[in-house]
């Protein structure tokens, strides 16, 4: 289908995940008519894969700004949960009661220690504890005989993030944002006037376009003169059959869903676009939940998935705006829940000409034309 | 709503194995039952007239088996003390004390689980 210029959106957003649709509904809230081209099943979409959590503690390490603009994030959810119950009735489940990183060793004792003070000297107010094992135990009395310390920090908390997705949909849709399902972004041709995406299906246009689409988004930023080296690193996940409540807090590699469910997970590796799970690694992820839990032992695994973080070379998202062709923006990250607020009440402003939030200077990609030694961020 | 029963659409069929097998005693919440042996713990207790196996844990909804090939987690059932058994994919057998699960099941008390306890699954041989 062709849209005439009267039909044309002010804004394409090119993917439908949890990126781009809080942009898609941030934008609308901003009163711009927005159209979301959404790829079909055969998507990677890393939304449906990930794990749920609003993290802050440790964020930012070698990069502080990525701190204080996930937390900037973190401080908005609260509005951004009531918002989409308010507009859609769908609870996201948001908690967040603080995080904890448990510690086996010594060394990984020191390592939280170190990071967590490092972040809190650069940022100043940043809270967080470190805890020994009678004080995690106080607070958790489930945890085994194997975790001897803690770091914990109230800014963390986790969210279901399949009800997520659905709300911003929802939400997005009831402000008028058009969702075109089962498209594909093949090819974006800048215009005197704006752009012109070609699309599996159809052809659309707009004065500015939005690239939210994930790994997708390397293919596309070249055609608008932007730059987005993102690549796949996998995750697995296992989630157990429901169980009673034991544990509010979310932590980085064990927590419970508001349904019961109990998640498992934190597994990085670079594969390329295999997003199969594989034995040993889910072995090693269950290992480790019942070293934390030793009463999960006996808990049934119900599912088991793998999916694709959207990573850039050090491991902090992009945000830029073209140069070369002014209103083509990019904004990709592997963090898209922790980041949906931040997305949706202060990128959308800055799409329509607000200006650009204070930390996202630092995440332009034009920090990898001269890059050196790389640290992964976590 | 815990008190709503449901209601099944598998009935043994006439003349079937299950009808001419040996019976069996069980108890399903306390009371005692006799139950087609041979089949699966879905099978006896649906044959039965058991028809609400559990509650959902979020809303508390009544269950029963919708699949009864191990994939849909309708009836679970709690089975000599192991909660949440899929009571398709365990054979009935006699003197077995079957309770219906009633939403998320309970844990183990903390400090309470030995890691070198043989599993519990292996109990029913799976």
């Amino acid at each position: 289908m062709t849209l005439t210029s009267t039909d044309s959106p002010d804004v394409l957003v090119l993917g439908g995940g949890l990126v781009g649709s809080a942009v898609a509904y941030g934008l609308a809230r901003e009163g711009a008519r927005v159209t979301v081209l959404d790829e079909d099943d055969g998507g990677l979409r890393a939304s449906r894969g990930n794990f749920g959590l609003v993290w802050i503690q440790g964020k930012g390490y070698g990069l502080s700004p990525y701190a204080r603009w996930s937390r900037s994030s973190a401080t908005r959810w609260p509005g951004l949960a009531q918002a989409l119950q308010n507009e859609t009735g769908v609870d996201v489940a948001l908690r967040q009661p603080g995080g904890f990183h448990f510690c086996f060793n010594d060394s990984e004792l020191a390592e939280r220690e170190k990071r967590l003070s490092t972040l809190q000297a650069e940022l100043g107010d940043y809270p967080y504890q470190m805890l020994d094992a009678a004080e995690v135990r106080a607070r958790i009395p489930q945890i085994g005989p194997a975790v001897i310390g803690a770091s914990y920090s109230p800014m963390d908390g986790h969210v279901n993030p399949l009800k997520l997705l659905r709300g911003l949909h929802a939400a997005m849709q009831a402000r008028g944002v058009r969702l075109v399902s089962g498209e594909r972004a093949e090819r974006i041709e800048p215009q005197a006037q704006g752009f012109v995406v070609h699309g599996k299906r159809g052809t659309y246009r707009a004065a500015r376009v939005v690239l939210a689409a994930g790994l997708g988004n390397r293919a596309l930023a070249p055609f608008v003169g932007l730059d987005a080296p993102v690549a796949p690193n996998r995750g697995q996940v296992l989630v157990s059959e429901r169980v009673a409540r034991f544990l509010d807090y979310p932590t980085l590699n064990v927590r419970q869903t508001d349904e019961g469910s109990v998640q498992f997970g934190d597994s990085m590796e670079e594969v390329g676009f295999n997003d199969f799970t594989t034995t040993h690694v889910l072995a090693d992820i269950a290992r480790r939940g019942v070293r934390a839990f030793p009463m999960l032992q006996h808990v049934r695994l119900l599912r088991m998935w793998a999916a694709l973080r959207v990573y850039s070379p050090d491991g902090f998202p992009i945000y830029d705006q073209s140069e070369a062709h002014p209103g083509a923006f990019v904004v990709t990250c592997h963090s898209g829940v922790t980041l949906a607020a931040a997305h949706a009440l202060r990128v959308a402003p800055w799409i329509m000409g607000a200006p650009m939030p204070d930390e996202l200077p630092h995440f332009s990609a034009r920090r990898f034309e001269h890059a050196g030694e790389l640290t992964p961020a976590h | 709503m815990t008190t709503q029963s449901t209601h099944s659409l598998f009935k043994p069929l006439p003349g079937a194995q299950g009808a001419a097998a040996t019976q069996v005693a069980i108890w399903f919440n306390d009371r005692p039952l006799s139950v087609p042996g041979g089949c699966s713990v879905a099978a006896a207790l649906l044959a039965a007239g058991v028809s609400r196996f559990r509650a959902t844990p979020v809303s508390g909804a009544a269950r029963a088996p919708f699949c009864m090939m191990g994939a849909c987690f309708d009836c679970l059932v709690e089975i000599d003390g192991m909660p949440s058994r899929q009571a398709c994919m365990v054979e009935v057998t006699a003197g077995m004390r079957i309770r219906s699960q009633e939403g998320a099941r309970d844990l183990p008390p903390c400090g309470a689980a030995d890691i070198n306890d043989a599993p519990l699954e292996t109990a029913h041989d799976r």
